[in-house]
């Protein structure tokens, strides 16, 4: 009670202060207890950021790798050599780009429509949903080397479970192989969407929740069906969500450098040479970490314009939604 | 109570405050103090696996620690990963105190300024130069200067061959040339073994097999200037040949295109998958991997009859690991106990005969287990028919660009595409333009 004759007197007594200070001293706290974050983003992230931009400007070869203050300042070179299509450098980054776009947006697409099909197939109640839900999530959750190095194993040309299945199922009559040639890509495509598919699986299983159940009765009221009610209540309402997913598989994907690598080892074949490893392995070939840093440079701009084109397209069409 | 502004801030300080404490520099190689130090000692793998490494190392450095009072935190590195942990340290100046090495990687690792150099007088510390073999020494950085490292297993490869195998096929004596092996896989496949195993995965057997073939047809990899002269006639047919081994001759399986953890090619020798592997000195992996050792007979690698024009009869590199110092240890002169002590003759004896390997210092020789057959051949090879790879500096970028390409083309010859002299020819040529060359 006393608090509250002091509050009344505090109200009272004190003179009205100006608004952007009432504001101010109600909105400091929130960015003091930013200032950590802050710190380990700039020191973790952002300024390693822009130490490999300075790199890819240097001529950073293996002997100046313990004083880099020595290396020679390059200009441009490395980023003429990377782009340079004509030269075996910039041919093969090329070439990694490519196959990293093809293989990020097969991934994406599949991994999408299996976690939409799997969520919408949950959506309603039935005995055992929690153990199938599990069930599913159980490639996201698993850790990367586990389970990526038993799909090594398992799609190995002789020893491998994979083609012991095939030949057994009479699929194939000799055994192909699944780590070298052709095949590669699929392998790798294939692993990716079963390690991602469970995380668009959950996103789009919340973003379903706050959709409410009578659109549904309504829309089944108005005569659509299973397939009606999921293009004209279930994605229009879940744009959002859809929007960032999205984004970040595709991000996610393309970065993607644990499940090639394991998958692969570090010489992985041409056929499905991630970007990711491309660039690593170009650094540590040459011994030449200023063409490395450039390139990941390169790569980090296409991202970048990516996600701007992306965003602003989805802003352009979010007017209406 | 509602927290005042100077609790709340204070709370914030000391957020932001502990992470950075974490982060701050631990010092290197956690030293505890400087009578009684901790030495960090990266081991490259020699043995079958990384932990069987941890068995044999373990014992011996025992004796150091009881002898001397200096912990050391063994850690043993798989060679996939090696070079770039290497390197990392090289970069962040926090690396371990000593280290092993690939002989060959002594030239370019001498170029980054970050290991000891082993003058006369640091060299004085641990004994002296002239207790190792010249051979050996010879591997230890670019001419005219300061080893870089000192070294500690000798080794040279030859070729394996199963001798039950043999026999069982009606082949009285193994193969001496190229052709002979060839007819030999003939006989040897007829009786359901594959001929010839191969790690065709990894860019180390690769690079070394490449270039002792390129030294038989009279090529070479670096001209005398140090200028990379990869896309030769000579060093394309000796490219080829590894090729032929799967596309042409049928002597290897081609799942062998897979092989890149550097064990699984002998692993096959060892259970009698295929009669013949061209390995490293192997004989404790054999034992350990329980091959009979009636059936272990041991060759030099074949040659091509007749040598081409300009061909030279070198039937392996100088292979080895040695061992170096970080320049930037807290614990130099830990660092250099412990290089006399694994250099030193009893130390030398006991690792190499354990790994099959062969000692550096000429006084071990004198051990009775150095006196088998097996170990007179490996060290008439490396006395007779060995050569070091190029000494300079882009040495370890050429052996992975190199090695890499050969990879890939293993990969096209085991999946059905015909790999044809060109194909070769452009995929040295890229690599050479990896090099900056």
């Amino acid at each position: 009670m006393v608090d509250t004759i002091r509050a009344e007197k505090g109200v009272t007594a004190s003179a009205p202060s100006p608004p952007h200070k009432r504001q101010w001293r109600r909105g400091w706290l929130p960015y003091v207890l930013l200032i950590p974050a802050v710190i380990l983003e700039l020191l973790i992230h952002i300024i390693p950021m822009l130490v490999g931009v300075g790199i890819s400007f240097l001529q950073l070869t293996e002997f100046y790798l313990s004083n880099w203050r020595a290396a020679p300042f390059a200009g441009t070179s490395n980023y003429r050599i990377a782009l340079n299509i004509h030269g075996a450098t910039g041919q093969a980054l090329l070439h990694s780009f490519t196959i990293t776009v093809l293989y990020t947006v097969i991934a994406l697409a599949v991994s999408w429509s299996f976690g939409m099909a799997a969520a919408v197939f949950t959506q309603r109640a039935f005995r055992g949903r929690g153990v199938i839900r599990t069930v599913f999530l159980i490639p996201y959750a698993l850790p990367v080397f586990a389970s990526v190095i038993t799909w090594n194993f398992m799609l190995q040309r002789d020893t491998g479970m994979v083609n012991q299945l095939l030949l057994d199922l009479h699929l194939v009559h000799s055994r192909p192989f699944w780590l070298i040639g052709s095949n590669s890509f699929y392998s790798l495509v294939v692993v990716a969407i079963w390690r991602s598919w469970p995380f668009a699986f959950l996103i789009l299983t919340a973003g379903m929740q706050s959709i409410p159940t009578d659109l549904y009765e309504a829309a089944s009221l108005d005569g659509s069906g299973a397939i009606g009610q999921v293009r004209h209540v279930t994605l229009p309402l879940l744009r959002p969500v859809n929007r960032v997913l999205l984004l970040v598989l595709f991000l996610w994907t393309f970065n993607d450098f644990s499940v090639p690598f394991t998958l692969f080892g570090s010489a992985p074949p041409s056929q499905a040479d991630i970007i990711s490893i491309h660039i690593y392995e170009n650094s540590f070939v040459s011994w030449n970490f200023g063409t490395g840093s450039a390139m990941s440079v390169l790569l980090l701009l296409f991202l970048l314009l990516v996600t701007a084109i992306y965003l602003a397209a989805g802003r352009l069409g979010g007017r209406h939604a | 109570m509602r927290p005042t502004k100077l609790s709340t801030l204070a709370i914030a300080a000391a957020l932001a405050a502990a992470p950075l404490a974490a982060c701050s520099s631990s010092g290197s190689s956690g030293s505890s103090s400087t009578t009684h130090p901790t030495l960090t000692y990266w081991a490259t793998n020699q043995g079958t696996s990384l932990q069987a490494d941890q068995q044999v190392l373990g014992p011996q450095i025992a004796k150091f620690t009881k002898a001397t009072g200096i912990k050391v935190n063994i850690q043993v590195i798989p060679w996939t990963t090696v070079l770039n942990q290497i390197t990392a340290a090289t970069v962040s100046g926090k690396g371990p105190d000593v280290l092993n090495i690939g002989n060959t990687w002594s030239p370019s690792l001498q170029a980054t300024g970050a290991l000891l150099p082993f003058t006369s007088s640091v060299m004085s510390q641990i004994g002296g130069s002239s207790r190792f073999l010249a051979g050996s020494l010879s591997a230890t950085g670019a001419p005219g200067q300061p080893p870089t490292a000192v070294p500690l297993y000798s080794l040279a490869y030859a070729l394996y061959y199963n001798k039950a195998q043999f026999a069982a096929a009606g082949i009285s004596s193994p193969p001496t040339t190229w052709a002979e092996l060839i007819a030999d896989g003939v006989k040897l496949k007829k009786n359901g073994h594959w001929p010839l195993a191969i790690e065709g995965g990894s860019v180390a057997e690769n690079i070394h097999m490449a270039f002792e073939l390129s030294q038989q047809q009279g090529g070479q990899f670096f001209d005398s200037a140090g200028k990379p002269t990869f896309n030769t006639p000579q060093n394309v047919a000796a490219v080829k040949q590894m090729m032929d081994f799967i596309q042409t001759d049928k002597l290897t399986n081609p799942s062998d295109a897979q092989y890149s953890k550097g064990t699984e090619a002998l692993v096959d020798y060892a259970t009698g998958k295929t009669s013949m592997v061209i390995w490293q000195a192997a004989s404790g992996s054999l034992k350990q991997l329980g091959m009979n050792s009636a059936d272990i007979g041991v060759v030099p690698v074949p040659l091509p009859s007749p040598v081409p024009a300009g061909g030279k009869p070198v039937t392996s590199m100088v292979a080895g690991i040695n061992m170096a110092v970080f320049k930037n240890t807290k614990n130099m002169s830990a660092a250099l106990q412990f290089v006399k002590f694994m250099t030193s003759t009893p130390e030398q004896e006991s690792l190499n005969s354990t790994y099959g390997s062969l000692p550096t210092v000429s006084a071990a020789y004198s051990d009775p287990a150095f006196q088998t057959p097996a170990v007179n051949t490996f060290l008439s090879i490396l006395k007779s028919s060995a050569a070091p790879m190029p000494p300079v500096a882009k040495e370890s970028a050429f052996e992975t660009a190199v090695g890499t390409a050969i990879i890939h083309l293993y990969a096209d010859a085991a999946t059905g595409k015909a790999v044809t002299d060109s194909m070769i020819g452009q995929a040295l040529a890229s690599a050479q333009q990896q090099l900056g060359g």
